[in-house]
Formats: C-alpha cells, sequence, structure tokens
C-alpha cells in the first residue's frame, strides 16, 4: 500500500486544499549539462494554478542503486505550465536524493508533495528588479523572471557560476527580456569585489528596486551591506535540511534578525522565501 | 458498514486513528479533512517558551529517521489563545500533550490546559525530571507514580500517560501509572539512539542523540503495547512506526484500543486518512463487523514466561 499509485483528489477537496500529495508521471528526466538535470512531470491544472514562483514540492525519491532515501526532498518549483500541463524541477545530483531521482524515467510515477511555503512577491514600487543568484540557485529565480515580464517589470539577472558552461538559464532569462550579466569563476568575475561593483553601477543607473536571491551566503551578505547603504529591499528563498515540509516538525528553522528581536523561523512554512534584511548569514 | 468507534476510558472516538505528538499541527488541514482522524493530539508544550534544539535536529538512517527538536514551544499563553480554539472548529476530540520538568511545572501545566475544548491530557513523562538525576519520569515506577499522582490532583480531565522505551521495567512502569491515576497508556516515545557521520566523524544530530521513530521502532513499542495491556486494565494507544493499516491490526491484536501515527505523515501526509480506508475494508473483508473484535485477541495461551523472559533479557 501507499507505493507510487495514482491518487487523484476526489471531487471538492481540489477547492478546499493548497497543498496535495500526488503521484505524477515522469514526461522526462535529462540531463542539461554536466552537473545538472531537468525533471519534467505531468501535473493537473488545479495544482499548477496554485504554484507560485519561489514555492517548493516535497519530493519522495524513489528506491534506486540500493539506496532508499527515507524522508522527502524539498525542491524549488524551476517551473509550472497550466497550459503545457507541466511542473518542472532543475537539480544538481548531489546525494543519494538526488541520484534517486535520476533514475527516473519516462512513465515512472513519483510522489509529490506541494505547492509549499511562502512565495516571492513583487511589489508595485518594485519596476526594476535585480535577480542574483549563483549555479542551481538560478532554478529557483527562474519562475520569478516568468512572472516579472507577466508583470511587466524590467528584469537584470546576475548569473554566476564556477564555469561559463555550467551558466543555468541565462537563455532563459534573456527570452524574457532580462538584461543577463554573466560571472563566473573561470573568467575571474565572480569575485565579491566585482559582484558589487556590477550592482552599484545598476543602482546608480536606476535599474535597482528590489532584489532577490537565493542559497549563496556570501551574495546574501554583500546584497544586505547594498540594501542598508542604499535602503533598497530584497528578499532571499533559503534551504534548509527538511522532514515533514509543511510546519509541524520544526527541524528546518534558521535565524531571523526583526528589529532587536533573533527569531526561529520555520523555513518550510515561514519560508522559504524571507525579507532579505532579516536573515542572518550562516 | 462497519464499527471504526473505539472508547478510551469515557472518551468516544469515531475510529482508532490518531495523530502522534509532534508529527501533527494545524498546518495539516491544507492537505486533508482533519475531521477524518479519531483524535488530534498537538505537539507536546511547556509553560514557558523554548527555543529547541541546535541543529541538525533530524536525520534519516535506514527506513526510519532520528530527532532531537527539544520542544520549541511558545508557552501555555499563546496555546490557548491560539491553537485550542483552532481545534474548536471540529468535533473530533481534542487531546492537549504536555510536558514539564519538576512535578509541580507539569502539575501547573495540567491545570492550566484544563479549559473548555480539550477533551484528555497526555503528559509526555519520558520528559527528563530535573529534580532527580534528569532521567525520564517513565523510566522508573516511582517516579512515574509520584508525578501521575500529581497530575491526577490537578485535573477532572482523561489522563493519558506517555511512556518511554528507555527502560526496562515496562509492565511495573505501567502499572505505577494507572496506580498513580493514569485513564489510558500511550506506548510509547522514541528510542534514544545514535547516528555518526563517518567522513566527519561527527553525530549527524546537534544533539549528539536522539530519539528513534518509524518502521524499526515499531517491534520495539508493538511488545510494549502488549506488556502494558497485560499489565494493566486501563486503555493501551499503540505508538511506534505505524504505517499501514496491517501494523495498526498487528497493535490491535496486541491489545491496544487505537494507535498513534507518527513519523509516517512525514512521508506521506495523507497516511491517516489512508489507513482508516484501508482499516475499514479489512473489516469488510474479514467480515468483521467492529474494530473492537480485533483488540486483544492475540493468540499467545496465555504465555506469562513469555513476558518474563523478555524482561529479564539484557
Amino acid at each position: 500500500m501507499m507505493d507510487l499509485k495514482e491518487t487523484p483528489a476526489p471531487a471538492g477537496e481540489k477547492d478546499v486544499f493548497k497543498s496535495f500529495e500526488l503521484a505524477l508521471a515522469v514526461k522526462s528526466n535529462d540531463p542539461v549539462n554536466g552537473e545538472y538535470h531537468r525533471l519534467v512531470l505531468e501535473a493537473p491544472e488545479y495544482l499548477l494554478a496554485r504554484c507560485q514562483a519561489g514555492q517548493f514540492f516535497h519530493l519522495l525519491c524513489p528506491t534506486a542503486n540500493g539506496e532508499t532515501p527515507y524522508l522527502r526532498r524539498p525542491m524549488s518549483i524551476y517551473g509550472f505550465y497550466p497550459q503545457k500541463g507541466e511542473l518542472h524541477f532543475l537539480y544538481k545530483l548531489a546525494g543519494a536524493g538526488t541520484r534517486a531521482l535520476a533514475s527516473l524515467t519516462q512513465g515512472d510515477r513519483l510522489n509529490v508533495l506541494g505547492p509549499l511555503g511562502v512565495p516571492f512577491t513583487i511589489e508595485d514600487g518594485w519596476q526594476n528588479l535585480v535577480l542574483v543568484a549563483r549555479g542551481v540557485g538560478l532554478a529557483t529565480l527562474a519562475p520569478l523572471a516568468l512572472e516579472a515580464r507577466r508583470l511587466g517589470r524590467k528584469m537584470t539577472a546576475i548569473c554566476s557560476a564556477r564555469h561559463p558552461d555550467y551558466l543555468m538559464s541565462v537563455d532563459y532569462f534573456r527570452e524574457l527580456g532580462a538584461d543577463v550579466i554573466t560571472l563566473t569563476d573561470a573568467e575571474g568575475t565572480s569575485g565579491v569585489d566585482n559582484l558589487e561593483r556590477v550592482i552599484e553601477e545598476l543602482i546608480a543607473g536606476g535599474r535597482a528596486d528590489a532584489f532577490y536571491t537565493c542559497g549563496s551566503n556570501r551574495i546574501l551578505k554583500l546584497l544586505q551591506t547594498i540594501g542598508a547603504r542604499h535602503g533598497l529591499p530584497g528578499q532571499i528563498a533559503l534551504e534548509q535540511q527538511m522532514a515533514c515540509g509543511i510546519g509541524m516538525c520544526h527541524c528546518c528553522v534558521r535565524t531571523f534578525q526583526r528589529g532587536d528581536k533573533l527569531l526561529q523561523l520555520r523555513v518550510c512554512r515561514e519560508g522559504p522565501v524571507f525579507d532579505m534584511m532579516e536573515a542572518v548569514a550562516w | 458498514m462497519v464499527d471504526l468507534s473505539v472508547a478510551i476510558g469515557d472518551l468516544r472516538l469515531k475510529n482508532p486513528i490518531m495523530p502522534a505528538s509532534g508529527t501533527f499541527s494545524e498546518e495539516l488541514a491544507e492537505v486533508f479533512d482533519l475531521e477524518r482522524l479519531g483524535a488530534h493530539v498537538t505537539k507536546t508544550i511547556t509553560r514557558d517558551w523554548r527555543d529547541g534544539n541546535t541543529l541538525p535536529r533530524v536525520c534519516e538512517v535506514n527506513g526510519s529517521m532520528l530527532n532531537s527538536i527539544g520542544i520549541p514551544s511558545k508557552g501555555v499563553g499563546s496555546f490557548l489563545e491560539k491553537v485550542v480554539p483552532f481545534y474548536q472548529r471540529y468535533a473530533t476530540p481534542l487531546v492537549v500533550s504536555i510536558s514539564g520538568n519538576t512535578e509541580e511545572e507539569f502539575a501547573t501545566l495540567c491545570r492550566e490546559v484544563s479549559v473548555d475544548g480539550v477533551d484528555a491530557i497526555e503528559v509526555n513523562i519520558s520528559c527528563p525530571n530535573i529534580e532527580e538525576d534528569g532521567k525520564a519520569f517513565a523510566i522508573r515506577p516511582s517516579s512515574t507514580h509520584k508525578v501521575m499522582r500529581a497530575l491526577r490532583a490537578a485535573t477532572d480531565l482523561p489522563l493519558w500517560a506517555k511512556l518511554t522505551p528507555n527502560t526496562g521495567e515496562t509492565s511495573e512502569v505501567a502499572s505505577a501509572a494507572e496506580e498513580g491515576g493514569a485513564d489510558a497508556l500511550v506506548v510509547a516515545n522514541t528510542i534514544l539512539s545514535m547516528a555518526i557521520d563517518i567522513q566527519t566523524r561527527k553525530p549527524k544530530l546537534g544533539n549528539l542523540m536522539g530519539g528513534l521513530s518509524g518502521p524499526s521502532l515499531k517491534p520495539i513499542a508493538l511488545r510494549m503495547a502488549y506488556q502494558c495491556a497485560r499489565a494493566t486494565k486501563i486503555p493501551v494507544i499503540g505508538c511506534g512506526g505505524i504505517a499501514t493499516a496491517e501494523d495498526v491490526i498487528e497493535y490491535l491484536i496486541a491489545g491496544a484500543s487505537a494507535v498513534q501515527v507518527g513519523t509516517a505523515t512525514f512521508i506521506h501526509p495523507t497516511a491517516m486518512v489512508t489507513i482508516i480506508d484501508e482499516l475499514e475494508a479489512y473489516l469488510q473483508a474479514q467480515g468483521l463487523s467492529s474494530v473492537r473484535d480485533l483488540i486483544g485477541t492475540i493468540v499467545d495461551d496465555g504465555q506469562d514466561e513469555a513476558v518474563v523472559f523478555m524482561e529479564a533479557a539484557p
């Protein structure tokens, strides 16, 4: 029982619940380059209609290569397309969970739980958005870029990676009308000093009303410094090891500074998207 | 139609499936209809604010998990103001789980949560008793009896004592809880465990050790539920490693009157609903009219000595 069977939501439930546990069929699961894979799942319209940029799904990884990951693995949404009926994830092979995900082939079913968590918001006054991320972190910002285009906002995407070959989603951001700035370790352009210079130029040119980032401690610290210097807001999507993903277990807390108080907040529930200025660097 | 209802003392449950404390919260209402459950059991609270333990608070082991969350709590005020009213929208009985580090603190909290809308109090006596040597109340019969007496004097609501597997005196502790005034026993909490990362040689939990839960706990908790059902006359609520209707049936046969589902909800948030449906289907297929027909039906031919042997085993 409770294996990867079809679990359609009963009539009526679709309107009441925010998150669903569903076994979705795999449409494709292909390497994007040496390190990353893109997983495309077939998803019902009511599920996709609930997804928002910055939210995540909690994936029940299959048994593969003699490994059975016990807990679910949280993964941010890379794309959701109600018209195509597709839910996309971009992942990097890292441990037992992602190795098991990589074993999925077309027609297999993957049990997903979601959508979960607090999404990014784009406030009315934020006309010029600056997206800053490194490596697979860009996956989390991809649906935000789509939403920004829908709202007609101007966007600059600063994409950082070890090597130009590993720059993710650059073409995708360009297609959405973003100005793309690429920084790589190989070219010696990804250092904090250079990133700061690039962002200061954007601010000087009136092209930065708000920042969006995820993942990197180094980038967070820099954006907090710049944000404080110019009084600019921002949001960050954070990661943390999770068990339940819903808010029951309190294992995924991180520390945040609100006023003069330090708070422990659950990344799965009060996040994963937080006020960039409140996040405490780790 | 089969009858899934069971009685825990005077409290009638529409079915024997309820969540284990710490693996359930209001947020789950966003995934399924909480009215389906036999009871609602809240995460353990303490009287005062607690931050919880150092991270990592959870790690997985083969087919199960370890946790040392550390009972982060917003305190009793916030609980009475926000959590109790949330559950009052449901007809399902509300069971409140509490903990304290001293008898007095425990009893005070027990009195404070004895309010309208609360149907029973689960007392987590698996927590450390700092007045003695830091060992959990439920490790020894004497400390179990003493704390249960104090709790009994503090409330008229049904008291469910949650026992720990970290004891060598299961039957004696169960009897002590019964004599101290428990109306039911929840058997059991997690068992103390640890895991080490062989690359870093560091413990996998920030708190060094933590409680094992999930399928690998089941045979241990099932044995305890059986022992407790034999040792006492009060209802036993089985808890430990339940993930399927078959697991529930096993606990009922061992003598449990109801069960709690914990870690399985982390893997499948809708696990409890699936289990209720499958339990009903099983009873129908077996031609049983009531789930109560399963309780305590183990065919053990009264082998008392086996129990004695287990208690004596190292």
